[in-house]
């Protein structure tokens, strides 16, 4: 199945940056986009995987290790040996709201058990999911003993499976994707916490642009390849924009002065903890990255601000203006002085 | 140009030609009306109109997810020894259409997994350990009886192009039209060409009808290409186009178009600065736009001028009456569904007694595989002994669902109702950190309205409370029969209620829906103390200037704790809130 071409989307400039960065720095920790009904949410994040370049995986292992540095709780790479590699697409998998816990998690390979009385492990998502991304669509209606199961995982990085007498541990280490709409129903708190950044998305109101929305898509259902063919410049660019930001990353220079506006930021708007900081920290650093900029300046931080700190703040659900007016103004006030 | 008034079944009609051209495409139809010969009727002409080998399938009520998604055949799997899968029911209905009766009731998870396989044509099986993407491009057809504020999730019905209407169709009129004939079409929908000018139209069309979402003008370009395809035509005409906007957009809009030719800025969608006119003047059928004079309309003006006259009768009372906010967008009965699907949630398997609890046959099988082998079994045998038996854990969590019954009359409103309001919102606050669900009742005038339904969403609840109306007689006792019934909801779903009364206590509209002080209250007296009987827990806040006697009697009928407002700063409001719902168990 042909998707929708990445750079093919039509505004939604905030959930674009979001998902760019956690491709830059998943360990970000993952992005949710909450909002209005027929925003392009699934649209975007499958035309992202289809964007992203392809990474080096041990052949065979379950879990696509990187075989520089395989994962220290990997059963099929411990064994050590020479190991064959070679180039995979990042893997962005499904979540659905159906699944059942055995194959979320992983469990007994029932044919393998049935058929030749094998005791072998069959893995789950979570190890497909493995140094990807894991995208769960309406993740406020998701069950709360899969979210239990997730909340661990995606803290830890690493899958730990004990049932019908299997004992194993795998690394699951992946980009977090939730999307949703907040009128079927809040997300658990501590979901909430696990996401890096969190975005809101609106339909847009203005007539061009939401007529260029409708004129793409049907020129897309049309003729899907011919319309792709299109956008391929645009998002090949976008790809090698990803693949320079990260080589970027590691030496990115961030300056005293972001850190210390970082830190007051944070204080001013009370947030809980210092996730709020790091997250700051790292989404203005993997932003400037993306946008080729040879330090983390303050501009970065205010920019990245409003996702990376809005599902943070106490809530005070009277609060009619909500936390993204609560972030913009401390933003304002805080960098005023 | 679109034919003047068409009535709704021969609309019904042209929408199930379109929709069976196209099933997935279109994504299906939302079909209000009751159960009966006429929804039959048209039922029929659609089954008629798709190919013999299309599948049609139904879905029953409360389906679990291993027959609508899909997982592991069991008899099959102990038959042969090794896993089988079994398709569930949206892979079995791909290529056709799926038939949802009670459409309104619908779980939001069951909701939203329909919404899934809608948006990408495929069922992700990962179940029972079986990994399969199997296709689903089937149409949704969602019958909907739903009354009042009972509508079907939103969350599906913005995803298909059509909404029919056959509550005031004669059965007389539906069998006349019952021949149609199947035609098949020429030309596949997306083959057809659209120009710019139709796009922009459909676009300009949706602003104008105040359809916020894009899904609409999208789906109006779906509708407008199949037109042209089942015409054998390879472009959209502007006629496909009219009857696309007509179709799809008009039973979707939240407001009434200006009648003038399209507005000189169409700029912002937001709700404010729409002015509704009188419903007469827009309601009036016009055959044709503005054509007379100044030329020929251009084609956004057709498209407008279409979809206006074929918006609901009702949408224009309710627009231009001031009355209740349209609320068809919400999801209806969100709230009170979850609480019925909760009761029975598995969350797992654990080794036990079936007879203490459900066999987990799956889970039984997985536990005995591994000693198949140890244990002798003959090939495509399966030998269980006790000790693999697994049965199903089942969520037991009762969840507090905080009922507020809000008077909302005359008495109460004038200088109380915002107090009110801004008590029920502290105390949603305090049940949003909680975690507690929360319902709204309002009373005024000649009865009692269920604003929200239990829900955990502080958005919706928050906008009931703010759009809540004001002013009117005391129906006292129909309110506390109102969160009566709530709170018999709430505890049939497995959760535990509590009610808040905010009311002065001045009773004047009997159950009856006659005024009358005396008689209203002996009728609230009787409810509080049919309330009592319940045994649920409830809390009685005074909102007159004065505490009065009337609203102290009423709470000790109900046996509720009473609190006067007067004295009440929101410390202790909320204070005693928590008391009463801490108290345990009733």
């Amino acid at each position: 199945m042909t998707t929708f071409p990445f750079s093919a989307i039509v505004g939604q400039d905030e959930m674009r940056r979001a998902l760019l960065i956690a491709a830059v720095d998943p360990s970000v920790g993952g992005v949710l986009v909450f909002g209005d009904r027929g925003t392009g949410k699934s649209t975007a994040i499958r035309g992202l995987a289809a964007l992203l370049p392809k990474m080096k995986a041990v052949a065979g292992c379950p879990y696509s290790c990187d075989p520089g540095q395989p994962a220290e709780s990997c059963p099929h790479c411990a064994k050590g040996g020479p190991r064959k590699s070679g180039l995979v697409p990042v893997p962005v998998v499904d979540l659905p709201l159906g699944a059942t816990e055995d194959r979320v998690v992983g469990a007994l390979d029932l044919e393998r058990a049935l058929a030749h009385g094998e005791k072998a492990f069959e893995p789950g998502l979570l190890a497909r999911a493995n140094r990807g991304f894991l995208y769960i669509d309406e993740v406020n209606l998701l069950d709360d003993h899969l979210v239990d199961l997730l909340l661990d995982v995606a803290a830890s990085g690493v899958n730990t499976v004990e049932r019908e007498g299997l004992s194993v541990r795998h690394p699951a280490r992946f980009v977090l994707v939730g999307s949703g709409n907040p009128e079927e129903g809040e997300l658990r708190p501590q979901l909430l916490d696990r996401f890096g950044l969190a975005v809101e998305v609106t339909t847009p109101t203005d007539l061009p642009t939401r007529i260029d929305v409708v004129r793409r898509r049907d020129a897309f259902e049309r003729d899907p390849d011919g319309f792709c063919r299109g956008y391929e410049r645009a998002d090949r660019a976008l790809q090698k924009q990803l693949t320079a930001a990260r080589a970027r990353l590691p030496g990115m220079d961030v300056p005293d002065a972001t850190l210390e506006a970082a830190a007051r930021l944070c204080l001013a708007l009370g947030t809980d903890g210092l996730r709020g900081e790091l997250t700051l920290m790292r989404t203005a650093r993997a932003l400037a990255a993306f946008e080729g900029a040879d330090i983390v300046a303050i501009d970065h931080l205010k920019r990245i601000a409003p996702s990376a700190l809005r599902h943070r703040l106490r809530r005070n659900p009277l609060d009619e203006a909500g936390s993204t007016a609560r972030v913009t103004r401390a933003v304002e006030q805080v960098f005023s002085q | 140009m679109p034919p003047a008034m068409s009535d709704p079944w021969s609309d019904a009609l042209r929408v199930a030609h379109l929709a069976a051209a196209d099933p997935h495409g279109c994504g299906g139809i939302l079909v209000r009306a009751g159960a009966g010969p006429v929804r039959d009727a048209w039922l029929a002409v659609l089954r008629g109109l798709i190919g013999e080998d299309t599948p049609v399938r139904r879905m029953p009520a409360g389906i679990a997810d291993d027959r609508l998604i899909g997982g592991l055949d069991l008899a099959a799997t102990l038959r042969t020894g090794r896993p089988v899968a079994q398709r569930g029911l949206l892979a079995e209905t791909d290529g056709g259409f799926l038939v949802v009766p009670m459409a309104e009731r619908l779980p939001p998870g069951t909701a939203a997994r329909l919404a899934a396989a809608l948006d990408s044509g495929v069922v992700l099986v990962e179940r029972d350990g079986l990994q399969q993407r199997l296709p689903a491009r089937f149409g949704l057809i969602l019958l909907d009886e739903g009354i009042d504020d009972e509508a079907a999730p939103a969350v599906l019905a913005e995803r298909l192009a059509f909404r029919v209407d056959l509550t005031d169709v004669a059965l007389r009129d539906a069998k006349n039209a019952a021949s149609a004939e199947r035609r098949g079409r020429c030309v596949e929908p997306h083959h057809v060409g659209m120009d710019d000018d139709s796009v922009a139209a459909l676009c300009e069309a949706a602003a104008a009808l105040g359809v916020l979402s894009l899904r609409g003008p999208l789906l109006a370009a779906r509708v407008a290409r199949i037109a042209a395809a089942l015409d054998g035509r390879n472009a959209v005409a502007e006629a496909d186009a009219i009857e696309a906007a007509r179709l799809v957009l008009a039973p979707r809009a939240t407001r009434i178009p200006a009648s003038d030719a399209p507005p000189e800025q169409p700029t912002d969608l937001d709700e404010t600065g729409t002015e509704p006119e009188s419903p007469a003047e827009a309601a009036a059928p016009e055959s044709s736009p503005d054509a007379e004079e100044g030329g020929p309309p251009s084609l956004d003006e057709q498209v407008i001028a279409a979809a206006r006259a074929a918006i609901p009768p009702g949408l224009l009372a309710l627009l231009s009456g001031g009355g209740p906010r349209l609320r068809a967008p919400k999801a209806g009965r969100v709230g009170a569904s979850a609480a019925a699907s909760r009761s029975g949630r598995p969350i797992g398997a654990r080794p036990g007694d079936p007879r203490h609890g459900r066999l987990n046959l799956i889970e039984t099988l997985r536990a005995a595989a591994p000693w198949q082998r140890i244990r002798g079994a003959a090939p495509g045998r399966v030998i269980v002994r006790p000790e693999d038996v697994r049965i199903t854990r089942f969520r037991q969590r009762t969840e507090t669902t905080t009922i507020f019954a809000v008077d909302a009359s005359g008495s109460a409103a004038l200088e109380r109702l915002a107090e009110a309001k801004g008590a029920v919102e502290l105390l949603l606050a305090e049940a949003y950190t909680r975690r507690d669900r929360v319902a709204l009742v309002a009373f005024r005038g000649q009865g009692a309205d269920v604003i929200l339904p239990p829900t955990r969403s502080l958005v919706r609840a928050k906008r009931g409370l703010a759009a809540l109306p004001g002013g009117g007689g005391t129906p006292l006792a129909g309110g506390i029969e109102a969160a009566t019934n709530l709170a018999l909801g709430v505890r049939r779903g497995g959760g535990t209620p509590v009610v808040v009364l905010l009311t002065d206590g001045r009773a004047n509209v009997a159950r009856s829906g006659e005024g009358g002080r005396a008689r209203a209250l002996e009728d609230a007296l009787g409810a509080a103390r049919a309330f009592r009987a319940l045994g649920v827990r409830a809390i009685l806040i005074d909102t007159a200037p004065r505490p009065q006697e009337p609203a102290r009697r009423l709470a000790a009928a109900m046996e509720a704790r009473y609190l006067a407002l007067p004295h009440a700063d929101s410390g202790a409001m909320s204070a005693a809130v928590r008391a009463v719902i801490d108290r345990g168990p009733a």
